[in-house]
């Protein structure tokens, strides 16, 4: 097989992989029980589904103009989304909102 | 297969929709209207219209859901249920919508090429683009040149609404703001201060990008007054009022919100000086094409200018009311 | 390939947006909101694509941006009321 089917496989799979996690990502947004638990799963989202997708597509279009506005799209979203991740669990926990489930450590737990 | 993307996307708009209506927190509802615009702007793209998408995002969702929480931040949360009859009401939209939507039985179908608007005025666009204008984005030789009278009009639309909300909020500089006691906004946060510091630089660049580049992709003067807003708004959050209102001042915003608006109809004027019509530039260099380049340039600068003004001055009259 | 990609886009959108309308608390409802804003910044990338027109990722990039200043103002328009409400409530006390 030539390169040019290697790449749209390669390309097809990194695509499906940031697909797959995606719908794990928004999944976990809608059933999990607790904000902050939430927000990890909103997190996968932002990271590694941007980098699969994003990734994938750079391969598609090979080295032209392209290709950097996608580096610079994965840049941008790769540094803006745990940031407002981190804005958003520091507010809501200013604004007071306490999980039940993290509980702190006690001598309890280790027997 | 787009299609089937547009359908999903316009669902989910009407869902959005009847819950902003639905919803008596208003929080929730400016939240609900953010992700409206969030897909508005996702329609329209896939519609192949991406400068009105790009101004949709750049206005709609970011810059409204700022200014509409900054409204709320002076008012109530949520809101009063209304106790009047709404039989009349809902009578009158219902016949309404029945009106408008048997009205478009008639019209041709979305995109058909034998409609009348591509037959007679889309070619002769076109045509006239390649000749007259020489540039490859149709859209702004559309806004900027062959329309240019509307879109004077949408700058001092712009400009009227700056001045009135100034009027009605105060300016900053005149009240300064009371420190709240519980002073832990974002600007003491380290994370945010230090991302934000390495992207507003790149932000402005991108504004700086989006307004030159309005020629040949979408862009323009809206889109980059509307981003370099965004940049400056980022910069106000990270470091704090006082701190923004010392690297742009006011006297600079209200100069800027002038200053577009006096750009456009002064280069209307020179082209009726130089012996053309108002708002033909042709006149303004010795090759007409050229002088049409310069034109663009001029007048995209002047809406860029007035539109950055007046959403960085309706933020700070709204950031720096106190609330209580 | 692309149509694969921008199902899966879209329906963690409508995920989202079921957590914008049932959230609790704000919070959930300003987290939803930056998730479908980061999953329409992909979703232009991927439409782009199949647009065959790759100088829309401006678009993308513009969005991107608007969305990262949005949630931060938003946060902070919630945290000055926060604080007021509590400000209030310690002088009531």
């Amino acid at each position: 097989m030539n390169a040019g089917t290697l790449l749209d496989i390669a390309s097809w799979l990194l695509m499906s992989a940031g697909g797959v996690f995606i719908l794990v990502g928004g999944i976990g947004a809608l059933r999990l029980p607790d904000l902050y638990t939430r927000m990890h799963a909103a997190g996968v989202t932002d990271s590694i589904a941007p980098a699969l997708i994003l990734g994938g597509l750079m391969l598609q279009s090979g080295l032209t103009l392209a290709t950097v506005k996608l580096v610079a799209i994965l840049l941008f979203l790769l540094l803006t989304g745990p940031t407002a991740s981190n804005a958003l669990a520091s507010a809501s926990l200013l604004a007071g909102n306490r999980t039940e489930l993290a509980k702190p450590y006690s001598e309890e737990d280790d027997r | 297969m787009t299609i089937v993307f547009s359908l999903f996307l316009l669902t989910l708009l009407v869902v959005t929709a009847v819950a902003i209506v639905r919803t008596s927190d208003l929080f929730a509802a400016v939240m609900l209207s953010g992700i409206f615009s969030l897909m508005l702007a996702a329609t329209f793209f896939l519609f192949d219209a991406p400068d009105v998408a790009l101004t949709e995002a750049a206005v709609g969702a970011g810059i409204s859901t700022v200014l509409l929480l900054g409204a709320l931040s002076l008012t109530a949360a949520s809101e009063h249920a209304s106790s009047r009859n709404r039989v009349l009401a809902l009578f009158v939209v219902i016949t309404t919508t029945l009106t408008v939507i048997y009205a478009t039985f008639d019209k041709p179908a979305f995109g058909d090429p034998a409609a009348p608007i591509h037959q007679h005025v889309a070619p002769w666009y076109f045509d006239t683009t390649r000749e007259a204008i020489d540039i490859p984005n149709v859209v702004t030789a559309v806004l900027a040149s062959f329309r240019g009278y509307d879109t004077l009009g949408e700058v001092f639309v712009v400009f009227t609404a700056g001045i009135g909300v100034l009027f009605l909020l105060g300016s900053p500089g005149n009240k300064p703001r009371k420190s709240s006691a519980d002073a832990r906004g974002l600007r003491h946060y380290l994370i945010p201060r230090m991302v934000g510091r390495m992207l507003i630089p790149f932000i402005l660049l991108f504004a700086l990008y989006v307004q030159f580049h309005g020629d040949f992709s979408p862009g323009g003067g809206f889109q980059a007054g509307a981003i370099f807003a965004a940049a400056m708004i980022l910069y106000s959050l990270l470091e704090g009022e006082k701190r923004a209102l010392a690297a742009v001042p006011s006297a600079w915003l209200h100069a800027m919100i002038a200053a577009g608006a006096l750009i456009y109809g002064g280069v209307g004027v020179v082209t009726m000086l130089l012996g053309g019509n108002f708002l033909d530039y042709s006149v303004l260099s010795q090759d007409p094409i050229a002088g049409q380049h310069l034109g663009i340039i001029l007048i995209e600068a002047g809406v860029g200018i007035t539109v950055a003004g007046v959403l960085l001055s309706v933020y700070h009259a709204f950031a720096a009311r106190d609330s209580s | 390939m692309y149509y694969v990609v921008g199902f899966a886009l879209i329906v963690t959108m409508v995920l989202a947006l079921i957590r914008a309308l049932l959230g609790p608390s704000v919070y959930d409802r300003v987290l939803a909101v930056n998730m479908i804003g980061t999953k329409t910044v992909l979703l232009l990338s991927v439409t782009s694509f199949i647009l065959g027109r790759p100088d829309f990722l401006d678009l993308a990039l513009a969005y991107a941006l608007i969305n990262f200043i949005g949630v931060l103002a938003v946060l902070e328009f919630f945290r000055d009321r926060a604080s007021d409400r509590r400000s209030q409530d310690e002088e009531r006390s």
